[in-house]
Formats: structure tokens, C-alpha cells, sequence
């Protein structure tokens, strides 16, 4: 077993999924599953190799520090779920 | 039996950079204005949308970084910080974990006449998170709370310290010397009540001489010099309660509540902090060409040591003088201003110090806010000097220029202020003074040289104080012999 | 005369020569999408109104006699994660059901300059995360050929769409497969660009370092047409290549000769149908009657691609799919705090695979796993991609399956991750080395249509386009839509 039911626990929590113990169960197995599966990486000897976080060669790229327009206060608020004063609301954080 | 501590004291400060628009999109940056309504869809995170880094930022963090005396990378990139909070729209904020595009800088800080370097151990560029304004009196009490988007986005650079201030006093001169310099490299407005200069401090103490670090605390909503220095003092006081009474230090996330005077812990519920950074896909990395370090290395203005030695130095003022002065870049260039067009800078020093920052002070306003120009305190110590009017006049017409703006020749004008420097004018006065004054004229003639001293004065009064004193003095003399 | 069963590039000439208007063929279109939609269940949201007006706009403009790009009046269809202003975009996800955006993707923007006229938005596995259409948080799409089979994933609506006459083409994005699977499962042509040629600006991020918006199109000619429109710079991306594009249409001629092409031994090994694998070999053979030269090479790291990629994609997918929030936009599940309501929203919003996919790639970047899970897979993609790099000194493109089976039926791999991951082993390597993929039909199996991969140097779509138009002037195994008709 690579990982246990405390560790799915902890990565919902990271993630902020809710889980009921039934889905605690399932997905520890599969994730199990597949981390195993992953193994297959170990291998490979990559101590001399450099990681690709891009496949294309680019750099520098940038935007010019000129203003644009902004949207629509009511474009803005148009898909929020509850708004109070044009702000997005939310139940409390503590 | 009270065991000696050691105070150990990092700062991680937070500046907003002062560019047209954020970080990665083209909002605006001004502070303030109506809620959501400098945002975009990429700074509100829609779906789909894609940063692309605005080239005034990486200028700016160079030139801090250069300021700093910081090696800039060769190469650079952008990472992703996850967590969840509802100010931020991704719920990762964009900023550099591994490859930050400045470190290992210092900056030196003088604390009781004595030098000291701080290490800086690196500068980074990130996102600014939005606002949330709570329903209730404070975060704990609202039963919910508004977001404001209108910060999201807005560019920041992180400059965090090397564990090597020892008290309070060395935490508030580093902050004070960093609010300098980067307010003279121009890349921020350093505001710290509009929360475009924030400080979180790490505070720990260890029993003198030993080489490990003590448990930390971190401090956080430090939004004055006061604030930070006074957070400082409770929380050593704090923490050496603690260690002599052999308890041991959380480590913790502790808040600063300026109202009660005492340092508050922030333990939420959910303590599991991860952030799993990882190199944003969306943004490729920077390469800094050592030319363009040299450009902006070249374009960088006199600092604000280097400026104050050239005050000490050249200009002679006192060291304190020279230290006040440059400790803000708005008084600085005030002062070179004033200097350029009257060439007596100890002069002008003592206007500065003096009722210049006074009356600054008593109205709470900052140097860009003052209604005096320099060239026009400048008009006014050369009236002084070419005898015009005398000091005390210049005192009061300086404080109707601070009020109104007015330039000097015109109140001196309004008020009929001018100085009589008319010998023939004076002549007639000094006559009736020594006339009606002989026991005076005894006194000086038998050679009580200060008597002349109350003469002159019963001419100034005699003149409503429009008489030019030396002149005065001078007629007095000539006609006792 | 059934308009809607035409290519965009014969569709192009009528409307041209003005022998058909654009709202004629775009009611042929939604006619036939009223009536097979109920069994296919390709879109997610048709726009008929708007697309007649739209297309009734292009037809004034004709009229007028103002210049027209060759797509004006052409009606089509976009995956769901492309976002569409004012037009719901949902990623086939409970947590998107009511998003509209207040902005168009570049892609759209392109299209909708070019006069194309937009049907609606197509079914997908959730947030693109699956290889069947059985992952859409609504309902799964069913393959045209065969109404028990999937269409493959994850832009199976569009593929489907395309497959069943319901648009004359669409866009898909393509992740690890995501265009060419199914487009191989339902019998279409489709592209999956070089990475940073087609922007991904408004394209709802899955995997961002692996994500590429592509066309599924009824032919070659077509896919010509439709990338000539959509790719190019564009500097909100800034991972869009800054490079010319060239009319891709140039490269459609009957013409392979001297071409090397490659037949990786590591694809057609065990897990591949055999029946794939012969008719691979049949289309290499008529390649090298065209004049073309075929040879075996190896790929050696290809075995790694699967793990390295789920690994990437689902750290990449772990940190998009963050903002998922309730905050602004999508679902909320209301909750005293919210933390709660965070997590509430998103359990209840996501599927079990999107979830499954967060709390992986969350652990592959957690701390102390960084380095054994994302680092190792970083590099690992540093040796496929060699791999590529190295064929590609020697080869103009290479030549694989695009599946190893044929659309499989629903829920035979639904309960077992691992095997449906196993459906995209034959196109993940080509996203993690950032290289063009096409898929083209080459015949059936019970029915079922089969698509062979050619895989192109980055920015070698061109050489991609001449191998298919190639094969499609040569052999009708490229067309197998023709028994298609009982089944829809």
C-alpha cells in the first residue's frame, strides 16, 4: 500500500473535497492502484536528465505596461452565486 | 534566576509596485475606486484565461533588487502557490519560489551611531490578493464577508531579510531604510497606511550564544513603523515570559492589535498548510540580459547613503540633519531643490528641519502634499540674506506660504513687511532713540558694550520691527563714537 | 439535396457560387441535428436562433459583396471548455451547469471572424478528464456507428457531431488524446496541433503545459481550411508560438514521394488489435506504393508516457481545477463557514474521476512527494521527448495507431482507471513531446471505424495534411461513414 486512508483524508482536505467514508475506501484503492502503477518511472535512471516543464523553447515573453479596458460591474457580478454591494459574498471564514 | 536571550528578528515586506497595470493583465493599479470594477476576467480568475506578464514589473523588481545590492538570476521563472481563500480568484497566487529574480543583497541601518548590515536574502515578484471586508466587527464575529477584487493582480515584490536584526529598534531602522530606497528607486509609493508597504515579522529568542534559532513566531498586520516596532517589543516580552517560566513557543501565526497593544494567534481550524508549488504552465521563464541590468544599474537615482554622505561631506551638515533629510527621497529632492537655486545648504538644512517638518508634522502632510515649492523657500532665505526682511519675518511669512502658497514677495508685499534699510530713513529714528535713552548712552559710552543691545531694540520697536537690525546697530555705533 | 451531409470545402464553393444561402444550410444542419440528437446526444447546448440570425448576417454580407473568408456561412460546433461569450460553457461539469462567459475565446473570436456560424457546444468527459464520454457530469454522447459503443473521449461530442452530419465541423481540445481518440472511434479526421500553434486563450484549462485546441473535420481538405483559421500567435498566450503561418491548404497535394516515415515498434506491440495493427500496415503500404519509403524505428521511453503523463497532467489539473470555489461563478452548495462550502461545492460539483485526478496530482505535488512523482515525471518527458527529436532527424513524420481497439462499449472500462487510461497510450506520448498528432480513418472492424496516427515534427502539420490528403485521393478506407445510415 502506498498510500493510506489518512493520507486521502489530508489530500482532500488540500484539495477541499468532502468525502464520505465510503469514497475514502475507493479511492484510497485506486489511487493505490495507479501510484503503483506510477512505480514503473523508478525504472528509469533520470539523475543527468533535466525536467521539461515546456515542451516549446520560449522566453521573455511580455505585455507592455498600457492600460486596457475593464469590464462591466454587472458583467463582473453576473455569474456569481450571491453578491452584496457589488462585491461577491461569502459565509463567514472563521 | 532570569536567563540572557538573544532576540533573533526576519522581516518579509511586501511592496506594491507602482506601474499602470497589473501583474498579468492590463487593469489598473490605482488604489481604491468602486469595488470590482478595476478587474478583467483574467484577474478574476475566469475560466479559460491566461496571465501574460507585464515587462514594467520585471523592470521594477530588477531595480529594487539592484537598490539592494542583490545579484539578479541569469534566469527566472514564475510558480504557482495553491491554497484557498476567497480573495484569491485562482486559488494559487502567482509568485517565485525557487529562482526568485533577486537575492542575496543588504542593506545597512545605523541604530545609536552604530553601523550594521542587514542581509536580504532574496527579492521575488508575485500577485496581490483582493479584499474581503467583513459583515461584522472583525473576522471572527461577521457571520460572512464582501470580496473586492479590485487589488487582485496588483504587482508586488517580497523582500524577505536574513534573520539578523537583534530588537525592535534595528527592525523599525531596517524598515525605514528599506521604505527609502525603494521610494528613491521609484518603484513603489511605500504607503504603508494604503497598505502599498506591508511587513510581517519572524520573531524568536535563544539564550545567548547558542548557535540555534529558537521557535518562531510570525507577526503579522504591521501597517506602521510604530505598529512594527511596538508588535516587536510586546511579542520579545511575550516570549521571554514564556521561555522563563520553562514553557516552550508555538509556532504560530500571531496578529498585532494596534487598539489592545498585544500580539493575538491567528490558529485557524484547518492547519494543514501546503502550498505545492510548482512552475506555472502558463507563464515561460525570463532571461535577463546582463546589458539591460547595466541600463537599469545606470539609470538607478543616488541612493539614499550615498546622498547622505555627499550632504555630510560637501554640503557640511551634521549627520543627523543629513540622515533626517535623506531618510525620505520627497525631502531629499526637496532639499537638492531649495539648494540649487539658494547655495547655502546649511541654511536651508535648518528651514527643512526646522519649520518646514514642523508645520508638516502639525498638519499630518506629507513633502508631495505641501503648498511651498522649493524655489519659492528658496525666494524667501534670499530675501532674508539680501536683508529685505528680517528672520523673524521670514518665519511668519513662511508659515502664510504654508498655508496659502503664496509666494513670498507677494505677502511681504501684502503685509508691507519690507525691511527699512534706508540709512537717511533710520537716521531721524536712531536721533530720538539716543535722545530719550541717555542713561543707556552713558552706560555704552562707559563701555557697557551690551546697552547697545537695548538701543537697538528701542528702534526696532520704534520701526514695527521693520528696521534692518544690523543696520541699525551699525548707525548706533557710528554716532556714540 | 442533403447540405448537411457535405464537407465545409464543397459547402464553401455553393455558397460561393451563391447556389445555396447560409441559413439554408444551417437549417439543414439543426433539421438534422432535431433529428438524430436524441439518439446521439453530441451538444450539451444547441444555439439554433442565434445561429440562423447569424447565418442570415453572413448572407447580407455576401450580398453585399464584401470580401469572405472560404469557412463564411459554414456552420459548426465547439467543445464545451471553449468558452463562448454569452454562451454557456459548462466543461460538461455539474459545477460549471450555469457559467456563461463574459468573454470568446481567441479560437472563437477567429471563427467568428471568419464568418463561421457557431450550432452550439459539444459533450466532453468532464474538464476533458476520460477517454468514453461516460465522465460527462450530464449525459454520455453515443458513438453514431454504433449507439452501444462510446465515441471516446474526451471531446466525444464533437467527434460524434461531426460523425453523425450534426455539424459540419467542430473543435475539440486534446490533452493526451482527446481529439484523436475519438475521432478514430467515430470515423472523423482530427488535429491536434503542435503545442503553442493554436492559442488557448479561453480554452478551460485541463492539463495547461499539454492542453491544444484542434479541429475534427470530414476530410483532410477540411482540417486544412479550419487550421488556417484558427492557428497563429496571439500574445494573451503566452506559451502561443510566436510563428508565420503558412495557407495549409498548399500542402494538399497527391503527392508522397521521398517521404521517410517512421512505424514505431513500441505501438503496435501487445494491447494493439490486431486488426489495427494490419490495417496500419496496409496503409503503410500503400504509402510505399505512392512513392513514400516506411521503416520500423523505436521509441524507446514510450512505456513511460502513460505514468509520467498522468502524473503531469493531474498536478497540472490539481491547481486549475482550484478555482472551482462557489465564489464567483458556477455552483454553490451553501454552508456556515466557507471552508465548508468550498468543499461541499466541490464534492458535490465534480465527478468521481475529476476528483480522483485533484486528489492525485495534490498528492504528486505535495511536500515530500514533489521530487519521487512530479520532478520524476518532468524529466521523464525530457527522455519522450528526445525520443521524437531523435526520430525526427531521420523521419518526416511517423505513423502509428491512434487507439489500440475500437470504440468499446459502454461501461466495459468505466469501473477500472488504469484500462481506460490505457485507451490514450498511442497519443499521450505525442502531447508530452508538444508535437502534432492527426488521426485519419482507415477502415473498420464489426463496424467500427479504426484511425491511424501520424505523428509530425513541431510545426510539421503541413507534411501531416499531405500524408492524409495522399491516402484519401488513393484508398476509400478513409471514408467509412458510408454504413453509418441504419444506425442514426
Amino acid at each position: 500500500m502506498k498510500i493510506t486512508v489518512k493520507d486521502v483524508e489530508h489530500v482532500a482536505l488540500l484539495a477541499r473535497l468532502e468525502l464520505t467514508e465510503q469514497d475514502k475506501e475507493k479511492y484510497t484503492q485506486s489511487l493505490n492502484a495507479i501510484l503503483e502503477y506510477m512505480d514503473k518511472l523508478n525504472q528509469i535512471d533520470t539523475h543527468d536528465v533535466e525536467p521539461t516543464a515546456h515542451v516549446l523553447p520560449l522566453k521573455n515573453v511580455f505585455r507592455e505596461d498600457k492600460l486596457h479596458r475593464t469590464m462591466a460591474k454587472e458583467l463582473v457580478l453576473a455569474n456569481a452565486p450571491e453578491e452584496e454591494d457589488g462585491c461577491f459574498k461569502v459565509p463567514r471564514i472563521v | 534566576m532570569s536567563a540572557q536571550y538573544e532576540v533573533v528578528i526576519g522581516l518579509e515586506v511586501h511592496a506594491e509596485l507602482k506601474t499602470d497595470t497589473k501583474i498579468f493583465c492590463s487593469c489598473p493599479t490605482e488604489f481604491g475606486g468602486e469595488e470590482n470594477t478595476h478587474v478583467c476576467p483574467v484577474c478574476l480568475g475566469l475560466p479559460g484565461v491566461l496571465p501574460v506578464l507585464n515587462k514594467k514589473v520585471l523592470e521594477y523588481a530588477v531595480r529594487a533588487g539592484l537598490a539592494l545590492n542583490c545579484e539578479i538570476a541569469s534566469f527566472s521563472k514564475f510558480d504557482r502557490k495553491n491554497y484557498f481563500y476567497p480573495d484569491l480568484p485562482k486559488a494559487y497566487q502567482i509568485s517565485q519560489y525557487d529562482l526568485p529574480i533577486c537575492k542575496k543583497g543588504y542593506l545597512e541601518i545605523e541604530v545609536n551611531g552604530r553601523k550594521k548590515t542587514i542581509g536580504i536574502t532574496r527579492v521575488h515578484m508575485e500577485e496581490d490578493a483582493g479584499k474581503l471586508v467583513h459583515g461584522g466587527a472583525t473576522i471572527a464575529t461577521s457571520r460572512y464577508s464582501l470580496v473586492d477584487y479590485n487589488r487582485t493582480g496588483v504587482p508586488l515584490i517580497e523582500i524577505v531579510s536574513e534573520p539578523d536584526m537583534r530588537s525592535a529598534e534595528e527592525a523599525r531602522a531596517y524598515m525605514e531604510k528599506l521604505k527609502a530606497i525603494l521610494e528613491y528607486t521609484g518603484v513603489s509609493d511605500v504607503r504603508m497606511e494604503q497598505g502599498s508597504l506591508r511587513c510581517d515579522a519572524n520573531i524568536s529568542l535563544r539564550p545567548m550564544g547558542a548557535k540555534e534559532f529558537g521557535t518562531k513566531t510570525e507577526i503579522k498586520n504591521l501597517n506602521s513603523f510604530r505598529a512594527l516596532q511596538k508588535a516587536i517589543e510586546y511579542e520579545i516580552e511575550r516570549q521571554r515570559d514564556i521561555l522563563e517560566e520553562g514553557g516552550k513557543i508555538i509556532q504560530e501565526t500571531r496578529s498585532w492589535d494596534e487598539g489592545k497593544g498585544v500580539t493575538v494567534s491567528l490558529r485557524s481550524k484547518e492547519e494543514a498548510h501546503d502550498y505545492r508549488y510548482f512552475p506555472d504552465p502558463d507563464l515561460v521563464p525570463v532571461v535577463i540580459d546582463p546589458q539591460w541590468v547595466q541600463e537599469i544599474r545606470d539609470s538607478l537615482p543616488e541612493l539614499p547613503d550615498a546622498k547622505r554622505e555627499r550632504l555630510v561631506q560637501e554640503m557640511g551638515l551634521s549627520e543627523y540633519d543629513a540622515g533626517i533629510i535623506t531618510g525620505s527621497r520627497a525631502l531629499a529632492d526637496f532639499f537638492d531643490q531649495v539648494v540649487a537655486e539658494y547655495n547655502e545648504p546649511k541654511m536651508v538644512a535648518n528651514w527643512i528641519m526646522g519649520e518646514f517638518l514642523r508645520l508638516l508634522n502639525a498638519n499630518n502632510l506629507e513633502v508631495a502634499e505641501s503648498k511651498v515649492k522649493p524655489r519659492s523657500l528658496a525666494a524667501l532665505l534670499k530675501a532674508q540674506a539680501e536683508g529685505t526682511i528680517s528672520g523673524k519675518m521670514a518665519k511668519t511669512v513662511f508659515e502664510e506660504m504654508f498655508e496659502t502658497g503664496k509666494e513670498p514677495g507677494t505677502i511681504i508685499k501684502e503685509k508691507g513687511m519690507v525691511q527699512i534699510s534706508d540709512e537717511g530713513a533710520l537716521a531721524a529714528v536712531v536721533e530720538k532713540v539716543i535722545a530719550a535713552n541717555p542713561q543707556s548712552v552713558e552706560d555704552y559710552k562707559a563701555g557697557k558694550e551690551k546697552a547697545i543691545g537695548f538701543l537697538v531694540g528701542q528702534v526696532m520697536k520704534e520701526t514695527k520691527g521693520q528696521a534692518n537690525p544690523g543696520l541699525v546697530n551699525k548707525l548706533l555705533k557710528d554716532k556714540l563714537g | 439535396m442533403d447540405l448537411y451531409k457535405k464537407t465545409a470545402h464543397e459547402l464553401s464553393s455553393l455558397l460561393q457560387k451563391r447556389e445555396v444561402s447560409s441559413e439554408e444550410l444551417t437549417r439543414s444542419v439543426l433539421d438534422r441535428i432535431n433529428k438524430v440528437e436524441e439518439k446521439v446526444k453530441a451538444f450539451v447546448t444547441v444555439t439554433g436562433e442565434q445561429a440562423l440570425e447569424q447565418a442570415r448576417e453572413i448572407d447580407e454580407k455576401r450580398a453585399r459583396g464584401e470580401a469572405m473568408s472560404p469557412l463564411a456561412g459554414i456552420p459548426m460546433a465547439m467543445k464545451d471548455n471553449i468558452c463562448t461569450k454569452g454562451v454557456t460553457t459548462t466543461c460538461a461539469s455539474k459545477i460549471l451547469y450555469n457559467f456563461v462567459p463574459p468573454y470568446n475565446a481567441t479560437v472563437t473570436e477567429k471563427l467568428l471572424e471568419a464568418g463561421t456560424i457557431l450550432l452550439g457546444k459539444c459533450n466532453m468527459d468532464e474538464f476533458a478528464m476520460g477517454s468514453s464520454n461516460e465522465n460527462s457530469g450530464f449525459f454520455p454522447t453515443r458513438n453514431p456507428h454504433d449507439l452501444s459503443a462510446v465515441p471516446g473521449g474526451s471531446s466525444g461530442g464533437a467527434a460524434a457531431a461531426v460523425a453523425a452530419d450534426e455539424a459540419v465541423f467542430t473543435l475539440g481540445s486534446d490533452t493526451g488524446g482527446s481529439i484523436r481518440q475519438p475521432a478514430a472511434f467515430c470515423g472523423v479526421v482530427g488535429l491536434k496541433p503542435t503545442y503553442g500553434y493554436v492559442s488557448r486563450y479561453g480554452l478551460i484549462a485541463y492539463a495547461s503545459s499539454l492542453d491544444q485546441i484542434g479541429p475534427l473535420t470530414k476530410d483532410i481538405t477540411d482540417c486544412a481550411l479550419v487550421l488556417n483559421v484558427i492557428a497563429g500567435h496571439d500574445p494573451k498566450d503566452s506559451t502561443s508560438a510566436p510563428v508565420e503561418v503558412p495557407d495549409f491548404t498548399r500542402y494538399l497535394v497527391d503527392d508522397v514521394k521521398g517521404l521517410k516515415i517512421g512505424i514505431p515498434k513500441e505501438y503496435m506491440g501487445e494491447g494493439i488489435d490486431p486488426r489495427i495493427a494490419a490495417y496500419l500496415k496496409q496503409a503503410a503500404a500503400k504509402l510505399e506504393e505512392l512513392g513514400a519509403m516506411c521503416e520500423e524505428v523505436s521509441l524507446p521511453h514510450t512505456e513511460y508516457a502513460l505514468p509520467a503523463y498522468y502524473i503531469i497532467a493531474s498536478a497540472e489539473a490539481s491547481s486549475n481545477l482550484a478555482r472551482y470555489d462557489g465564489v464567483r461563478y458556477g455552483l454553490r452548495v451553501e454552508a456556515e463557514d466557507v471552508i465548508s462550502m468550498f468543499c461541499k461545492t466541490r464534492s458535490q460539483g465534480f465527478g468521481e474521476e475529476v476528483k480522483r485526478r485533484i486528489m492525485l496530482g495534490t498528492y504528486a505535488l505535495s511536500s515530500g512527494y514533489y521530487d519521487a512523482y512530479y520532478l520524476k515525471a518532468l524529466k521523464v518527458r525530457t527522455l519522450i521527448k528526445r525520443d521524437f527529436d531523435q526520430a525526427f532527424l531521420k523521419y518526416d513524420c511517423l505513423l502509428t495507431p491512434t487507439s489500440p481497439t475500437t470504440a468499446f462499449k459502454f461501461g466495459e472500462k468505466v469501473n477500472d482507471p488504469l484500462a481506460m487510461y490505457l485507451s490514450d497510450v498511442c497519443t499521450i506520448p505525442i502531447n508530452l513531446a508538444g508535437v502534432p498528432g492527426l488521426s485519419l480513418p482507415f477502415g473498420t472492424v464489426e463496424g467500427l471505424p479504426v484511425g491511424i496516427q501520424f505523428i509530425g515534427k513541431p510545426f510539421g502539420e503541413g507534411t501531416l495534411l499531405r500524408v492524409g490528403y495522399a491516402l484519401e485521393q488513393n484508398t476509400d478506407l478513409t471514408k467509412p461513414k458510408a454504413q453509418m445510415e441504419g444506425v442514426i
